[in-house]
Formats: structure tokens, sequence, C-alpha cells
């Protein structure tokens, strides 16, 4: 499945992996914070518009 | 034709993002998974660098995009400093966690690289160096907009932050051509074709950049979003603690 990488397969492969990491890692906190910042958002608008 | 300006208005730009945002995901996942496995998989050793050449896929966009991300948030911070729309101010600020990111990726992958190659994982090189300088501007840049409570002064001092990093940016962007003394070679992008890489590595590169813009594009439409609703959220429990 991997293709043969000879002597520097932890080099190739540990430059993969921390870079993947990262961008799953900043993606996953971006649309988490989105989902919490739209709700958290709404709340307060609901309850500006019930006070009036 | 609808003038830019229109989506300075906070409404405006969570429509046309809302709708934008699905399609340049998709894009984004697509070019970046395809780009990644065509030069992970379907590419052959270099003769000199044997498999490290393809940490290239990884390495030149995420330093490209650490650069223009920063030029990008540039061009929204004069936009706030000159028009004062508060929408150009958040896309500089959600766009920084993004080029922080992108900057690590280089630097990391990079010294994965440069230890076997050059034989050491760090040297003191004028773009290395000024790449460095560029990530602790980065941080400096979140920290100042986290520091300060007011949203207007937040914008002022990080817009004049980032129009001090940019410095920096260009010099990691020109390192190589003002500086001989250093270990990294010149640009594996140019328009000379005698001078960049090799197609049989070009290709895949260039689908593996596009995927790092259309990835940074839709990351900055989410985040700029949760940026205007945060500000919108905090101007509405100001105006309830007025009230109560």
């Amino acid at each position: 499945m991997i293709p043969e990488l000879g002597k520097y397969q932890v080099e190739v492969l540990s430059s993969y992996v921390v870079s993947i990491l990262l961008i799953v890692a900043l993606v996953a906190v971006s649309v988490i914070r989105s989902r919490k910042m739209r709700a958290q958002l709404d709340d307060v608008e609901n309850r500006s518009r019930k006070n009036g | 034709m609808a003038s830019i300006w229109e989506y300075a208005n906070p409404k405006k730009f969570i429509a046309t993002t809302d709708r934008l945002l699905p399609w340049v995901s998709v894009l984004a996942v697509a070019a970046l998974v395809g780009g990644l496995i065509w030069g992970f998989f379907f590419t052959p050793d270099d003769y000199k660098q044997g498999s490290t050449v393809k940490i290239i896929y990884l390495h030149v966009p995420a330093a490209l995009m650490a650069i223009n991300i920063w030029i990008m948030m540039l061009v929204a911070s004069l936009v706030w400093i000159v028009r004062r729309h508060h929408v150009s101010a958040l896309a500089a600020r959600a766009a920084a966690p993004v080029g922080a990111m992108m900057t690590v990726i280089a630097l990391v992958t990079g010294a994965i690289w440069g230890q076997p190659m050059w034989g050491t994982w760090w040297e003191w090189d004028p773009r290395l160096t000024s790449f460095l300088i560029l990530f602790l501007f980065y941080l400096g840049y979140m920290a100042l907009w986290a520091a300060i409570e007011n949203d207007d002064t937040a914008a002022d001092l990080t817009s004049i932050l980032c129009l001090v990093g940019s410095v920096f940016a260009l010099l990691s962007r020109y390192a190589v051509n003002f500086w001989n003394q250093g270990l990294h070679q010149g640009a594996s992008l140019s328009m000379d074709k005698e001078e960049h890489v090799a197609d049989v590595f070009y290709y895949p590169l260039l689908l593996c950049i596009a995927g790092f813009i259309l990835l940074f594009i839709a990351l900055v439409f989410l985040r700029t979003q949760t940026e205007i609703r945060a500000r919108r959220m905090r101007a509405l429990l100001a105006r309830e603690r007025l009230g109560q």
C-alpha cells in the first residue's frame, strides 16, 4: 500500500502525519467554534427579542 | 455589477459565504486529497533527494501560504485603517491562525527534510530565520487581538503590527535572492521552465497548492463568519448589561 520510501521512510511519513494532523485539528476547531458561536448568538438574539 | 464594498456589510458577507462555503470546501478537499495522493503514491524518487522529495507537496504550498496569508491580512488591515469596515478587520483576525499553522507546517517539514539533506535540523539561514520571525509575528498578532477588549482598538493596533510584520513576510519570500550565503535553495516554482522542478513533480505540486489555497479560503469564510457573530454577540450582551 505505502510506496517504497527507502531510508527516508521516517522523515517522509512524519512530515505527512504532522501536517495532516495540524490541518485536521485547525479545521475541527474552526467548525466546532463556528457551531458553538451560532448557537450562542441565537440564544442571545432570542433573549433580546423577548425583552424587547 | 455589485461593488466589492457591499460585502463589507456583515449580513451580505455571511449570506454570500454561506452559499459559497460548501463548494469551496468540496473543491479544497478534492484538490488537497488528490494532490497529496498523486504526489505521495504516483511520483518517483528524486535522483538526489530520494523519497524526501515527497515532502515538497506539503512544504512548498505551506510556505507559500504562510507568506501570502500575511499579505492578505495586510490588505484587509489597510482596508480597515482607510475605510473602517469591520468585516475586513475580522477577516484578518480569522486568517491569522491559518497563517500560523501554515508557518508551523513549513518550519517542521523543512526541518525534517533538512536533517538528512543538509545534515542539520536548523540553520540561522536568512530564509529560515525570517520565517521563524514571521511565525513570532503571527503569535504576537493573535495575542494582541486576544489581549484588547475593545474591538476597534484591537483592530487598529493589530493593523499596525501587521504593517510592521509585512517586512518579514516579504523578507521570507525574497531572502534567498537578497543573500547568497544561506543554505536554502531558490524557488521551486518559477515561470522559467529551466529553473523550476521537473514536470513529474510540478503538476501534483500545482494541485496541492490549489488545495491549500482553497482550504485557506474555506477556513477564512467560516472563521470570519464566526468572528462576525462573536462581535454581534458581544454588542448584544453589552446592550443587555446597559439595560439592566
